[in-house]
């Protein structure tokens, strides 16, 4: 019988609160090694709180986690070892330069000072930081530079799981594309990364498996394709003539109108995107045709995903 | 253990190189202490009667402007600790399994090392505006290791304040009683001019015995047992705020 594969990252019923406030309500996941694992949900949904007690961080309330086979509370050392965090701001010195940061970092992870010198550099290769850049101070550096330094002090240590708190946000398009870049070089490496992040996108683009969290609970899991079975891909935005149309649609609609917007007198209503369905919707809504002024198709927000499953769960 | 030498080492390199690269700090560290001299000796000097014994000011007051000194870097100490602490770099650190111990020893190295350059800044221009110290070999090997024993000593407090405080601003605000402590001592002016309920405290705080062997040493005086209480005060001052350090850090960390 072949042996079962040991996640890499493993938790079951992980609470947190601050003060009387949950943050975290009992989450349970588990990580095959080698895959990318996206953790996707609004702002104050948990993803942080999540991520700092798998880096052993931060300490759960109850409920039990492992990284890498080791615990994250009696393990905590082994577990450092085999990981790295990227935070959501970078964590470097401003006032040293790039070329320094990963230096201080080689030597913090046991290299000798040449060995040190010698990854350093390497890094800042790989990350087209070398050069020019490499000696300026880090308080220079452009956003997206600074965010590529941060993930190059991560790999300094040639971690086996990746964490990586929301990595892209507040990139422009092509920083963002230089970091999915490099996860999915990272995954095809082997690395386990465990991402956060409050892209549908991201998630959809990197992710082998993903876990929508909210309000500190798990409220949907599975591969993107399973994830997209669960929630309309797509949103039919109709915005009415008169607000006593909007009102009147509103009525008619119901609980399936997923967005309300009566200072537009817009509605939305989940659609899978086909021609004949969004024709069937408007004849049905409108079977004059007076009552709808304009329409767009939208590509599903988060937000759409998150009332739809929360709304069903 | 080969780890927390190699980590503190590093984290040694950083503070000196952060520290380097901050003006604010380098002034505060360099200027201040200058500044506090020449005020001393030029405003103030011309109406203290420090009574018999010392020709001049300048005799008198160098020790005790070096260990004002020492407490005014503490500020910078302490908001450097403070700013770390909120910063993300620190988060870094600890997934790097460094300990508390290894980031405060780097603070700490770095403040010892602005504090013992504006020590010799301070003693510069004391020479330049007369003070003329009567120490021999000796008195000045002990002058100097019981000023790098306080030195390290405040710095360690500063530190244990610096994580204390939830804010650089609130840090930089508690050092100030480091900042005051030396002026009710015989740092500036003879402990018999101050009020009667005052001299306890005066005769019997730390920086007492370290001013009075500092001057005693470097003018070539008896000091009696006052360098041994100076050292004794800095070890268990040191001893207790680095236990009060570690204990904070993890404390902050959960």
């Amino acid at each position: 019988m072949p042996q079962p594969i040991r996640p890499a990252v493993e938790a079951a019923g992980l609470t947190k609160a601050y003060g009387g406030t949950k943050v975290l309500d009992g989450v349970g996941l588990s990580v095959p090694p080698g895959t990318v694992y996206a953790l996707l949900g609004p702002n104050g949904a948990g993803k942080t709180t999540t991520v700092r007690i798998l880096a052993t961080l931060l300490r759960a309330d109850a409920g039990t986690a492992s990284v890498a086979g080791f615990d994250v509370v009696a393990e905590r050392s082994q577990v450092r070892r085999a990981i790295s965090l990227t935070g959501q701001y970078a964590a470097l010195d401003e006032q040293q330069t790039g070329a320094e940061n990963l230096r201080m970092v080689a030597r913090l992870t046991g290299l000798s000072r040449p060995a040190a010198a010698r990854r350093a550099a390497e890094l800042l290769e790989r990350f087209g930081l070398a050069g020019d850049a490499a000696d300026r101070r880090v308080g220079t550096y452009s956003g997206g530079m600074r965010r590529r330094l941060d993930l190059a002090a991560g790999l300094v240590g040639d971690p086996s799981v990746i964490f990586l708190d929301e990595p892209t946000t507040g990139l422009d398009p092509r920083s963002r594309q230089a970091v999915w870049d490099e996860v999915r070089s990272l995954a095809d490496a082997g690395v386990t990364v465990f991402l956060t992040t409050q892209y549908l996108e991201e998630a959809d683009r990197l992710a082998d498996r993903i876990a929508l969290l909210d309000g500190g609970r798990l409220v949907a899991e599975g591969t993107a394709a399973e994830l997209k079975q669960q929630v309309s891909a797509e949103r039919l935005d109709l915005t009415l003539v008169s607000p006593e149309a909007y009102e009147k649609a509103a009525h008619a609609l119901d609980h399936l109108a997923v967005r309300r917007d009566p200072g537009t007198r817009t509605l939305g209503v989940t659609t899978d995107g086909r021609a004949a369905h969004i024709r069937d919707l408007l004849d049905a809504i409108d079977p004059d045709r007076t009552q709808i002024e304009r329409f767009a198709v939208h590509s599903a927000t988060l937000d759409d995903v998150f009332l739809k499953v929360t709304r069903d769960g | 253990m080969a780890d927390a030498l190699t980590h503190s080492a590093t984290m040694v390199g950083r503070s000196v190189r952060l520290s380097s690269r901050n003006p604010d700090a380098v002034i505060t560290a360099l200027a201040l202490p200058v500044l506090l001299m020449l005020v001393f000796v030029y405003l103030f000097g011309g109406a203290i009667d420090t009574g018999g014994g010392y020709g001049r000011y300048v005799d008198y007051v160098a020790p005790g402007v070096l260990v004002l000194c020492a407490g005014f870097g503490a500020g910078t100490t302490a908001m450097s600790v403070a700013d770390d602490m909120k910063g993300a770099v620190i988060d870094r650190f600890r997934s790097l399994d460094v300990g508390g111990t290894a980031v405060l020893a780097g603070h700490v190295a770095a403040s010892v090392a602005r504090n013992l350059a504006a020590t010799v800044l301070v003693f510069g221009v004391a020479f330049a505006i007369g003070f003329r110290p009567d120490a021999g070999v000796g008195g000045w090997l002990a002058s100097a290791g019981i000023l790098l024993a306080v030195i390290t000593a405040i710095s360690w407090v500063a530190a244990a304040v610096g994580l204390l405080a939830n804010s650089p601003e609130a840090a930089g605000g508690f050092t100030f009683f480091l900042a005051f402590l030396p002026y009710p001592s015989s740092a500036f002016v003879p402990v018999d001019s101050m009020p009667g309920w005052l001299h306890g405290f005066a005769e019997h705080q730390p920086l007492t015995p370290v001013i009075e062997s500092l001057r005693g040493l470097l003018l070539g005086e008896s000091v009696g047992s006052s360098p041994w209480e100076a050292l004794a005060w800095c070890a268990a001052l040191t001893a207790a705020s680095v236990a009060a350090a570690a204990a904070l850090f993890r404390r902050r960390m959960t």
